[in-house]
Order: C-alpha cells, then sequence, then structure tokens
C-alpha cells in the first residue's frame, strides 16, 4: 500500500516553513475528526453522508500524496453512494495509515 | 481583484489563501466555510467580490447552488475534488475555471489568468454591482395556501417560482430560509412563519423549530428523525406525535 508522504505539502510550501506548520496543524486537527464521523456513519448505515464524508477525505488522500488511494477513496464513495460497502477493508486500511502519518508529525 | 473563498475544507481554504496572497493583483476580502454568509456578504459589503474560489461539494448548499442564488455572478473559479461536474459547470458563463484538488500552483495561476481576461472593464465612472440587491421574500400572492399549487420567491430581483409539490424541506437558517426542492435549492430572506402561511398543511408540517418538511417526501422515520431525499430532519418530541397522526400506518 501507498506510504503517507509530505511531498505535496513541501512542493506546495517550499521555503515558508510557516505555510507548510499550517497545514499540517489542519491534517492534525481535520483528519481524526473527520474519520470519526466517517466511522459514525458507516456503522449508522448512513450510506450516502459516509460517502460526503469520504469525498471530504479524498482531498487529504492526495494532500497526503498518495494519488493511488485517492483512486480507491473514488471507488469506495460511489459504491457508498450505491450503499455498498465494498473496499471499506481497504479504505480502512487506507485510513489507518493516514492516522498514523498525521499522529507522527 | 477583490476575491473571496468558500469551501467547507480548511485545508483547501488555507491553500488559496497563501496562492492568493502572492499575487499582488489579488486580495482576499474574506473566506467561508459554507455559501450562506457568504450570500450575505455579497448583498450587504459594496466591495462585493470580483472573483469568488467555490467548492461545489459543499454539505447544505452546493456551489451551483450558490451560483444560482446570486444575479450576475462574478467570475468563478471551480475547484473541487470531484471531476464528474465539468461538463455542468460550463454552462455557466461566469465560470471561468474548473481546478480539481489538489491545487498546484501552477494550475491556480493558470486560473486566474483567465479570471482576469475574463474581467470587462466597467466604463468610467459607472458602478455594476457585482451582485444584485439584497435578496428578499417576494410577496406572495393571496391564493388559498391549501389550493395553491406554487409560490414565487424573489431572489435578486428576479421572480423565480417554485412548484409547492417539489419542495422536500424548508429550514431556517438566521435571517434567512432554505427551500430544498427535488431539483434545487434556494436562499431566501425571510422566515420559517412566512412560507408556512404559504405552505398547504394538507402537505407540510413543522417537526421542529427549524424545519418544514413535505409530509409526501418521507423515506422512513426513525426514532426523532425522519430521511427525506438525504437529508435526515430532527423531529422535536412536541410534534412527534402529529407527525405519527399523519401516517397511513398499516
Amino acid at each position: 500500500m501507498e506510504e503517507p508522504n509530505l511531498n505535496y505539502i513541501n512542493e506546495l510550501a517550499g521555503d515558508d516553513n510557516d505555510f507548510r506548520a499550517v497545514l499540517i496543524g489542519v491534517i492534525k486537527n481535520e483528519l481524526p475528526a473527520e474519520i470519526n464521523e466517517y466511522r459514525g456513519n458507516l456503522e449508522a448505515h448512513n450510506f450516502n453522508a459516509a460517502a460526503d464524508n469520504v469525498h471530504k477525505l479524498k482531498h487529504k488522500i492526495s494532500v497526503m500524496g498518495m494519488e493511488q488511494s485517492y483512486y480507491l477513496a473514488e471507488k469506495f464513495e460511489n459504491n457508498l453512494k450505491e450503499s455498498s460497502t465494498l473496499l471499506q477493508a481497504e479504505f480502512g486500511q487506507l485510513l489507518m495509515a493516514m492516522q498514523g502519518f498525521a499522529a507522527s508529525l | 481583484m477583490n476575491c473571496i473563498i468558500i469551501d467547507d475544507e480548511a485545508m483547501a481554504r488555507a491553500i488559496i489563501t497563501q496562492m492568493i496572497s502572492k499575487d499582488p493583483d489579488l486580495k482576499l476580502a474574506q473566506e467561508f466555510s459554507n455559501a450562506i454568509p457568504a450570500i450575505k456578504f455579497l448583498n450587504q459589503d459594496s466591495a462585493g467580490a470580483d472573483l469568488i474560489f467555490l467548492d461545489i461539494h459543499m454539505p447544505d448548499f452546493t456551489g451551483f447552488d450558490f451560483i444560482q442564488t446570486i444575479k450576475n455572478p462574478p467570475a468563478v473559479i471551480l475547484i473541487t475534488s470531484d471531476k464528474n461536474f465539468a461538463t455542468d459547470a460550463f454552462e455557466y458563463d461566469c465560470i471561468v475555471d474548473y481546478i480539481v484538488k489538489p491545487i498546484t500552483e501552477d494550475r491556480f495561476l493558470k486560473a486566474v489568468r483567465k479570471a482576469k481576461a475574463h474581467r470587462v472593464p466597467e466604463p468610467a465612472g459607472a458602478y455594476a454591482a457585482p451582485v444584485a440587491a439584497p435578496v428578499a421574500a417576494a410577496p406572495l400572492q393571496d391564493q388559498p395556501k391549501d389550493t395553491a399549487t406554487e409560490f414565487y420567491v424573489n431572489i435578486d430581483r428576479r421572480l423565480i417560482k417554485i412548484d409547492i409539490a417539489s419542495v422536500n424541506v424548508v429550514e431556517a437558517k438566521g435571517d434567512y430560509i432554505h427551500i430544498k426542492t427535488e431539483q434545487k435549492n434556494y436562499i431566501v430572506h425571510s422566515t420559517l412563519k412566512k412560507i408556512e402561511e404559504k405552505l398547504p398543511d394538507s402537505l407540510f408540517l413543522k417537526v421542529h423549530r427549524t424545519y418544514i418538511i413535505n409530509t409526501k417526501k418521507i423515506i422512513d422515520i426513525e426514532d426523532n428523525s425522519v430521511l427525506i431525499g438525504k437529508d435526515v430532519i430532527p423531529v422535536s418530541r412536541a410534534n412527534r406525535p402529529e407527525l405519527i397522526k399523519r401516517l397511513n400506518m398499516l
């Protein structure tokens, strides 16, 4: 599986360490809440709401440099819109990797 | 160019803000995490905005709903994680570009160049408001509410007809009401009480302090909420008995 990284953030921020810190701060603040909301909606079988959560998480996935995983999220989002949880396990692993990475920043 | 950002993601707003700050021709007037306060801002601030960085996929009110709500929108650059709306986007003259997240600096600059080229110079001495006058609720015609089939709302000096049967939900949001229909959503400067007076009792019920629902559009009811379309609407304890009474129970 792809590993989260800071390539995109580093490229965007260049020498601007303050801006880099802002972006990392947003990831650390927002990601846990977004993942919790997604899990809550999935557990409650609110599939459309969970699809919205995945949609929002897609941007974090791309910001964390995981281009291939973005497509996995896109497919999973479409599955959820059809009330299917196919790819849930793979997406769950992706979220775990992102959470671990965010916690290490 | 005065700019505003409307995006529910803090990450996107931070990135766009940074990119705006690097272009001396751009000035960030305000950023918003949802479209409704942005509509208020555009209606109240005479400086308005020349350019809007707009997300499409936001809760309650999409970027397209926003564009349809304001008259004479300024240049809009859509910034979204969704590639599927590109065709829809170019139905709107105001949309000058469509950027798929994650945003890169090159792509941002290209979009801004298009926005600058899109801007029509104003004739000397003339002031063209970038958005129209404040949104106001139209006086609805005095038609008996139980026989009325449509009503009109005044949005930016346009009277827009809304088919009553197509209304799913009306939600109070501060000084505005959010009318959600099967096809479109509308933000109107009015109150829940005023619209309640215009909606037939046979179809509509106030289920919560801030919600009126079309009872024919209920998909299911669970505990203290109803599902209508994709929206889960809270039902207050006081209004629940009347809702249950309306149901054709087996």
